[in-house]
């Protein structure tokens, strides 16, 4: 199959998944008990105008199958309407935060990459030697420490005993030295994890890869093994790493939601856990279908860069 | 099927090389694990494929699904014992479970009688009795982890929310696993629009992180009648999330089990397709979902703890290791380190031990599929 073609029906797979995972964020304020109207001012008594105007604002007097076109046409448009319980415009709040979530989530996923390469190498070309022992259970520490928890720790040793960083975000703008100084700790809170499941992910693959073939060929021909290992198996180990693109950033969005409510960071996290304590639904439903198609393009371009990266995989 | 025996030789058509197959795969699992022991670099797949005609990975499969349904686990259970990591998870997970079920009293009170099923107590205190000690004492000999801020024992909240933490973390992947697997070896099996339907949905739920689609689900189980205390809403949201992962990796296995000749074999007998998904192509397809079920225990136990750390689910104040954190965020910026230490640190050693059991089971059920689990890890 050429590139084209699989490119081609690599979309045609997105869009039934993209339809879905809208439907399914339309149908969530309707599987909420009780009346949709009641779920969307958040349980509270209205008058019977209030009402009316709701049902208006939301189609909810229409077929549901034309509330959810209507729905649809409007979330393409970004016009979510405003929330009930804080009056303010939907996408603007988002809009507003978003920033701030990229921020981090970047700032965690270049740590991540950074600490996960170096030591996936090392523990794969050490396999068995106690640095790969110590790199493994490493990892497992990693995987295995909550990251609320982690954070808790670390903004209790590094801000309230030792002074060195903020408690709460400065009111500087988001590209300042301030703020980058604030983002140390929840970088390394939301990193850690990743970092070790990067390392684990590369250092298994690398292991793969040096059992292979061209890996001898490559040292019976006298290559430096510097030059056999950076050049030549780690760009073939790289490949499952960058099929797990698009699960990292769902895991870097799971970790977002604790992280930045124990670092008071104004991201989109924050946000929504606040709008589920506060139940308002109309921002829930507006954050989780941004995360959904975030997740659904970014594994739609990790495949297509996967198939161009290696060009045996045409499914 | 009144022959609950699995045999080679069943009725007139005997199967020609499965029997030498077996022998050979008993002696060639048995001379790796001698060659494992002894350090040394033997392959044994090279001996059997000279010995036999037939591809030797197909026939020890076939073989170790015919003829000794019990060979299998027995030799990953050698292997796994000799795994001293995995061993030592096992024993930290077998004491948090003993702790935690002997942390108080258990028992089953109906209108008038109250059984006790379990007598003892290692919790010196009730884990939901304020003011057992000043709050917010530092760890003493009276509290050996010191007092939340209603000064609740924190030695017995930590000791009773293992309850919560290691039943959650069963059930929820119990009942992933139900659902999961069915669904999943249904789509690999038939295949066509079946497979389309279930892995679309799968597809869909997919693109909704583990914890994001959790916190969402919890407001719409919440009211449900039946599911009562926040315990079963957290059980069931994180079972909602979590089958997706089982459906999309035993479809995988399945779809290269039902390419197999005694898949063919059992088709062309006549036997009914839920027998064949039944007894030859789950069990042959199992060994990787049982691996990330172990870890995926300790993904939910970790998402479990974040839900209830954000305060959702489970009611504020229950003994749980995450909810207890909750108020940790405002203790640790008055000083009060102990009453986030102790849970954290509890979580902490359970998903690190269940991880190190997930790892050995890995190692022993397919030693040569070393670290495929890592990119499922991350859900």
């Amino acid at each position: 199959m050429s590139l084209g073609r699989y490119v081609g029906r690599r979309l045609a797979i997105t869009v039934p998944v993209l339809v879905g995972v809208t439907a399914l964020t339309f149908s969530f304020v309707h599987l909420l008990p009780g009346d949709a109207v009641d779920a969307i001012v958040g349980f509270r008594d209205v008058s019977a105008e209030t009402e009316a105007a709701i049902r208006a604002e939301y189609h909810l007097d229409q077929p549901v199958w034309d509330q959810y076109l209507l729905w649809l046409r409007d979330a393409i448009t970004l016009e979510f309407g405003e929330s009930p319980v804080t009056g303010r415009d939907v996408s603007a709040t988002i809009g507003r935060r978003l920033p701030a979530t990229l921020a981090l989530g970047g700032a965690a996923w270049l740590l991540a990459l950074a600490i996960g390469i170096p030591a996936g190498i090392v523990t794969a070309v050490s396999a068995g030697k106690p640095a790969d022992e110590v790199g493994r259970l490493a990892a497992l520490a990693g995987i295995a420490t909550p990251n609320f928890w982690l954070g808790l720790i670390l903004l209790f040793v590094f801000s309230v005993r030792l002074g060195w960083f903020r408690v709460l975000p400065p009111d500087a703008p988001l590209v300042s030295l301030a703020t980058v100084k604030f983002l140390v700790l929840p970088t390394i809170t939301l990193g850690t994890a990743a970092a070790a499941l990067v390392m684990r992910l590369l250092r298994s693959s690398m292991r793969r890869e040096l059992d292979a073939p061209y890996v001898t060929a490559a040292r019976a021909r006298g290559l430096p093994e510097r030059t056999v290992i950076l050049k030549h198996v780690l760009r073939n180990a790289f490949l499952p790493v960058v099929t797990v693109a698009g699960l990292q950033l769902a895991f870097l969005v799971d970790g977002a939601v604790v992280v930045e409510g124990i670092f008071s960071w104004p991201g989109m996290g924050r946000l929504l856990v606040r709008s589920i304590l506060r139940r308002d639904y109309p921002v829930i439903q507006a954050i989780v279908l941004v995360i959904g198609i975030a997740i659904v393009l970014a594994n739609l371009l990790v495949d297509i860069i996967y198939a161009i990266l290696d060009p045996r995989i045409r499914y | 099927m009144s022959d609950r025996q699995p045999t080679t030789d069943r009725g007139r058509i005997r199967i020609v090389g499965f029997d030498d197959a077996a022998e050979q795969k008993r002696d060639s699992d048995a001379s790796s694990d001698t060659a494992d022991a002894a350090g040394t670099t033997a392959d044994p797949s090279i001996a059997s494929r000279g010995a036999t005609g037939i591809d030797p990975t197909t026939a020890s499969t076939s073989a170790s699904a015919f003829a000794q349904p019990g060979r299998r686990l027995e030799n990953a259970w050698r292997r796994f014992r000799r795994n001293r990591s995995a061993m030592a998870g096992l024993a930290v997970i077998i004491v948090m479970a003993v702790l935690a079920v002997f942390a108080r009293p258990i028992t089953v009170s109906t209108a008038e009688v109250t059984i006790t099923l379990q007598p003892f107590s290692l919790a010196p205190d009730d884990p939901t009795a304020m003011f057992v000690g000043p709050p917010n004492a530092p760890p003493s000999l009276a509290h050996p982890f010191g007092t939340d801020w209603a000064g609740r024992d924190q030695f017995s909240r930590v000791l009773v929310g293992g309850r919560y933490t290691l039943s959650i973390g069963l059930v929820a992947v119990a009942l992933a696993l139900c659902v999961g697997v069915q669904l999943g070896a249904i789509a690999g099996y038939f295949g066509g629009w079946i497979d389309e339907a279930i892995m679309r949905v799968v597809d869909v739920l997919y693109a909704f992180p583990f914890l994001v689609l959790a916190i969402a689900i919890v407001p719409i189980l919440e009211p449900v009648p039946i599911l009562g205390s926040g315990y079963w809403t957290v059980v069931v949201a994180l079972a909602v999330t979590g089958w997706v992962g089982y459906a999309r990796l035993i479809r995988g296995e399945v779809l290269s089990v039902r390419e197999r000749e005694y898949v063919t074999a059992a088709r062309a007998l006549g036997v009914p397709d839920r027998t064949i998904i039944r007894r030859h192509v789950v069990p042959n397809a199992i060994a990787p979902v049982v691996v990330q079920a172990t870890l995926n225990v300790g993904t939910v136990v970790l998402t479990a703890a974040a839900l209830g750390f954000l305060g959702l689910g489970l009611e504020p104040g229950s003994a749980e290791w995450g909810a207890m954190l909750a108020q940790g965020r405002s203790s640790l910026l008055r000083g009060d380190w102990h009453v986030t230490v102790f849970p954290g640190l509890a979580i902490f050693l359970f998903v690190l031990a269940i991880n190190l059991v997930g790892d050995g089971i890995n190692d022993a059920l397919e030693p040569d599929r070393d670290g495929r689990d890592d990119r499922r890890r991350m859900r």
